[in-house]
């Protein structure tokens, strides 16, 4: 979708502001925001191509004034509600309101000590042939879906060249939507700055993105 | 905990400090009660990113590569596997790939649609990288990013910007600097700041190490 959260090229940010000797997390809640995001997602009710598109499907002026962890607990809130896994008066009251359904079992610090170590692989067997090889020139294709994509605007309706096949991933744009994880063949394509930024721009700058078959096309 | 002070900071005002605090607490509280997640379970990760995973690791790989040839070329072939050797690999650390800088080449690590990174080298991302200016400039601007961060490349130095569009996580190799001859592993690992594994930096040079 073409919400706020696909920036690359965006102006008016003003400039990187790094802070020396930063901390992990800012305040307490953030640490807690982070780990109640990570435990729901080894629960298992969603997964993360849902998280991320209910994030970047909020209205773009609330996406742009939360801070970053305020931008994961108000999509876990959301997420929550979604799912059937709290009621807006809970989350108005900040507890559990009885009669409601335990859930079978929870998540333990076990698991989440394992899906750190063991993360989880977007590779699966392909289903047929990549279509590109490396070296081929393709064009991204114009597309502006109302669903969960990847393919950045910036990238759209430009033509760059396939530097590395990188597998067959779990795409984002079915997963998202509960359709199933459909895989399809990733490529590296790598597309000369001057394409995307036009004339005037820095001669010396490549962009490389990832891109699944379906948004590329033979040029 | 030593992590409850809260820093000033122009983009997050007091008031929606406390009024996310509370409303990440009443999430914790429901999740907790309703026997979704075990309270140990929230410890635990805060634990694991704020002590255990962090950019020593990355900067372990990267004074490997280079004392180790051998290692080197695999590091660049399957990264992945690499890095695995180490005992570096799991969440945001699946599929792995090592960029090259070289005196003609320079790499720089981005994710203009959220904010992917290498957890398992580097641990959780700055502030900065999540940032609105660094997912919005880096792919268009990234001799400008380079300029907030200090750094100004030669001019014709081929600047490759990476934008993290899948689930591949990509770590920049520093160049070595000069001066270093003969180091350990150890002392090399102490040159290699996180910001050189983003691309937002160069490795420190022998004189910066006090």
């Amino acid at each position: 979708m073409n919400g706020a959260a696909d920036m690359g090229g965006m102006h008016g940010f003003g400039p990187v502001v790094p802070e020396d000797n930063e901390p992990v997390f800012h305040a307490g809640w953030e640490g807690h925001s982070f780990a109640l995001n990570m435990a729901t997602g080894v629960a298992g009710v969603w997964n993360l191509d849902a998280f991320r598109f209910k994030r970047e499907s909020l209205p773009p002026a609330e996406y742009l004034n939360l801070s970053y962890y305020g931008l994961w607990t108000r999509t876990l809130e959301l997420m929550m509600l979604e799912y059937g896994m709290a009621t807006p008066a809970e989350i108005a009251a900040g507890h559990a309101i009885a009669p409601f359904e335990k859930a079978p079992q929870p998540v333990t610090a076990a698991q989440c000590a394992n899906m750190v170590r063991c993360g989880s692989p977007y590779n699966r067997p392909a289903p047929a042939p990549a279509l590109f090889k490396v070296g081929d020139k393709v064009r991204a294709k114009n597309m502006h879906p109302t669903y969960h994509t990847r393919l950045p605007r910036y990238a759209r309706g430009h033509i760059g060249e396939v530097v590395r096949i990188v597998g067959c991933h779990v795409f984002p744009d079915s997963n998202s939507q509960n359709l199933g994880e459909d895989p399809h063949w990733l490529y590296t394509v790598r597309f000369d700055g001057r394409d995307l930024w036009g004339e005037g721009s820095d001669p010396t700058v490549r962009v490389c993105i990832e891109a699944w078959e379906p948004y590329l096309e033979t040029p | 905990m030593a992590h409850d002070h809260h820093h000033d900071h122009d983009h997050e005002h007091g008031s929606e400090l406390s009024d996310m605090q509370l409303r990440t607490r009443a999430l914790e509280t429901i999740l907790i009660e309703k026997g979704y997640i075990d309270p140990a379970a929230i410890d635990e990760l805060i634990e694991t990113y704020e002590k255990k995973i962090g950019p020593r690791n990355g900067a372990q790989v990267v004074a490997k590569s280079w004392v180790d040839p051998q290692f080197r070329k695999w590091l660049f072939e399957d990264g992945t596997a690499a890095i695995g050797s180490l005992g570096f690999g799991g969440r945001s650390g699946n599929h792995l790939v090592a960029l090259e800088n070289t005196p003609s080449v320079h790499n720089m690590v981005v994710c203009t649609l959220c904010s992917c990174y290498p957890w398992a080298v580097l641990g959780l991302p700055p502030l900065w990288y999540k940032s609105a200016p660094y997912r919005s400039r880096t792919v268009a601007d990234p001799r400008g990013v380079l300029a907030d961060f200090g750094i100004a490349l030669p001019k014709d130095t081929e600047i490759r910007v990476w934008d993290s569009t899948a689930e591949l996580r990509y770590l920049v190799v520093p160049m070595r600097p000069a001066g270093t001859e003969g180091w350990s592993e150890e002392k090399l690992a102490e040159l290699v700041t996180r910001d050189s594994m983003i691309g937002t930096g160069v490795a420190k040079s022998p004189k910066e190490l006090t």
